[in-house]
């Protein structure tokens, strides 16, 4: 059994997809993250895929100062992901709206409303730190309990269909 | 094929305990040779193992009712469907067979296809809707070819028994016949240019969108068998007959592979095409070849 559990381990560790959600960011974000993933980087060397479906990710990457009609569409995509998760805000924004703070188009910053592992400072944050930031929220997820904590309750069919 | 056979082909080799991993391995080859082609490094060789074992341990969402309990077995049907494929392939020189046999692969062979199609219509997501019809469109394009060259194949050498098929030399039609399936073998994988249905990221993950956890880790392995069946299938068409045992099974391993490795590079140097460019290329440009391989079977039959 716990040789099982060390594989399962190892497992989450080296196979972290990601899901890459965009909240109202300037794109600045979007696009490093992109280039983590490019020939220069690479970050598949670590088992890194950018998927389609919240329901195939690991790890949702959350971009942008998380403005009021993200929100919903946050919690939703949040409750898609299947558990073991965790969530990486990238750049300045989510941790503090950034340069945004204070608009009243905002609802930030993101760990108002879903919990978030790994920030990922920066303006925007280079690539090999948001590399860094994956990878952080692999060994955390790696060391995750098989059933969900009260906070991150699996999501029901009602909650996940749009 | 008594018991023992039949139960050794379908559970040792060319069965499950050779095509589980070497499914994986070819799951592997396809993303390094992509990781190649663009001069990255690309994922580690364990890679494919890590990503099942992971998607096993994860949760599903809770599924209610029949349409639930459908969600849960499609992905199961096609595993099946494609591990019995594999079990069928005439690997090793007199390792049995039955009349017909041929007939029962090509079944084995589509069953993950349709799986696919039920699946995103029984997933009832637009997204899994959408992918399906692409899939069902583009089914039953390639399949007409495929199932031409197969049958002339099969009819130019007056035998439906795979063993035979494998056992006879390969004559001038064979070949125009492998070239066929090899034209059909993406469209059958759904590797670029034809990998329509599962477009990633232009319709999330097509029919798949709504899987997750284990059932996603059977759908990979589905995949990663359908590999291991369609490019083995042209590897025991195509490679010469050698009586000794492990001889052909290493020929058999290697003409895979290196068919693999051509299909990645392809789906890597190409990008996707649109639903109506895959359908005409197969209808007009293929079908013609189809065609005139078949008539020319039944032609060169009639004659002899
Ligand atoms: S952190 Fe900077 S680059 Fe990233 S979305 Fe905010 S303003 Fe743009």
């Amino acid at each position: 059994m716990n040789l099982w559990k060390r594989l399962i381990c190892t497992c989450r560790r080296r196979s972290p997809w990601l899901f890459h959600m965009n909240s109202g960011s300037c794109n600045g974000c979007d696009i490093e993250l992109v280039a983590a993933l490019s020939p220069r980087y690479d970050a598949e060397q670590l088992g890194v895929r950018l998927e389609g479906s919240p329901r195939h990710a690991d790890i949702v990457c959350v971009t942008g100062p998380v403005t009021r009609n993200a929100v919903a569409a946050i919690k939703t995509v949040y409750g898609q992901v299947c558990h073991p998760k965790a969530v990486v805000a990238i750049g300045s924004c989510p941790a503090t709206t950034n340069v945004f703070i204070d608009s009243r188009t905002l609802a930030g910053p993101l760990d108002k409303h879903i919990p978030v592992d790994v920030f990922v400072p920066g303006c925007p944050p280079r690539p090999d730190a948001i590399i860094q930031g994956v990878a952080k929220a692999a060994e955390i997820l790696a060391e995750r309990e098989m059933k969900p904590a009260e906070t991150e309750l699996p999501p029901t069919v009602e909650e996940a269909r749009p | 094929m008594n018991l023992i056979t039949a139960l050794a082909r379908l559970l040792i080799f060319p069965g499950l305990l050779f095509a589980v991993p070497a499914a994986w391995f070819f799951l592997w080859v396809e993303r390094k040779a992509v990781a190649l082609m663009q001069e990255r490094i690309g994922p580690p060789f364990m890679q494919p193992f890590f990503d099942f074992v992971k998607l096993l341990a994860k949760s599903t969402p809770p599924r209610r009712g029949i349409g639930g309990m459908l969600m849960r077995a499609w992905p199961l049907l096609a595993v099946s469907g494609a591990a019995g494929a594999v079990g069928l392939l005439p690997v090793l020189p007199s390792s049995g067979g039955f009349e017909g046999d041929l007939i029962l692969l090509l079944a084995l062979l589509e069953l993950p296809s349709m799986c696919i199609i039920a699946a995103g219509f029984s997933s009832r997501s637009i997204f899994g809707e959408i992918g399906s019809a692409r899939e069902a469109a583009l089914s039953v394009s390639y399949n007409i070819v495929f199932l031409l060259a197969i049958v002339s194949v099969a009819a130019s050498q007056h035998t439906f028994r795979l063993e035979m098929l494998a056992a006879l030399p390969a004559s001038p039609l064979r070949w125009l016949g492998i070239a066929a399936i090899l034209v059909c073998l993406p469209a059958k994988l759904h590797i670029n240019p034809f990998s329509l249905p599962n477009a990633e990221q232009e319709i999330y993950a097509g029919p798949m969108t709504e899987y997750a956890g284990p059932e996603l880790a059977m759908w990979e392995l589905s995949h990663g068998l359908e590999w291991v069946a369609g490019a083995g299938l042209v590897a025991t068409l195509a490679a010469p007959h050698v009586a000794i045992g492990w001889l052909a099974a290493t020929l058999f391993i290697v003409l895979s592979f290196v068919l693999v490795l051509l299909l990645s590079t392809l789906a890597a140097a190409t990008a996707r095409l649109a639903i109506d460019t895959t359908v005409r290329f197969y209808w007009q440009c293929t079908l013609i070849f189809a065609v005139l391989a078949i008539s020319s079977a039944l032609f060169m039959r009639f004659r002899s």
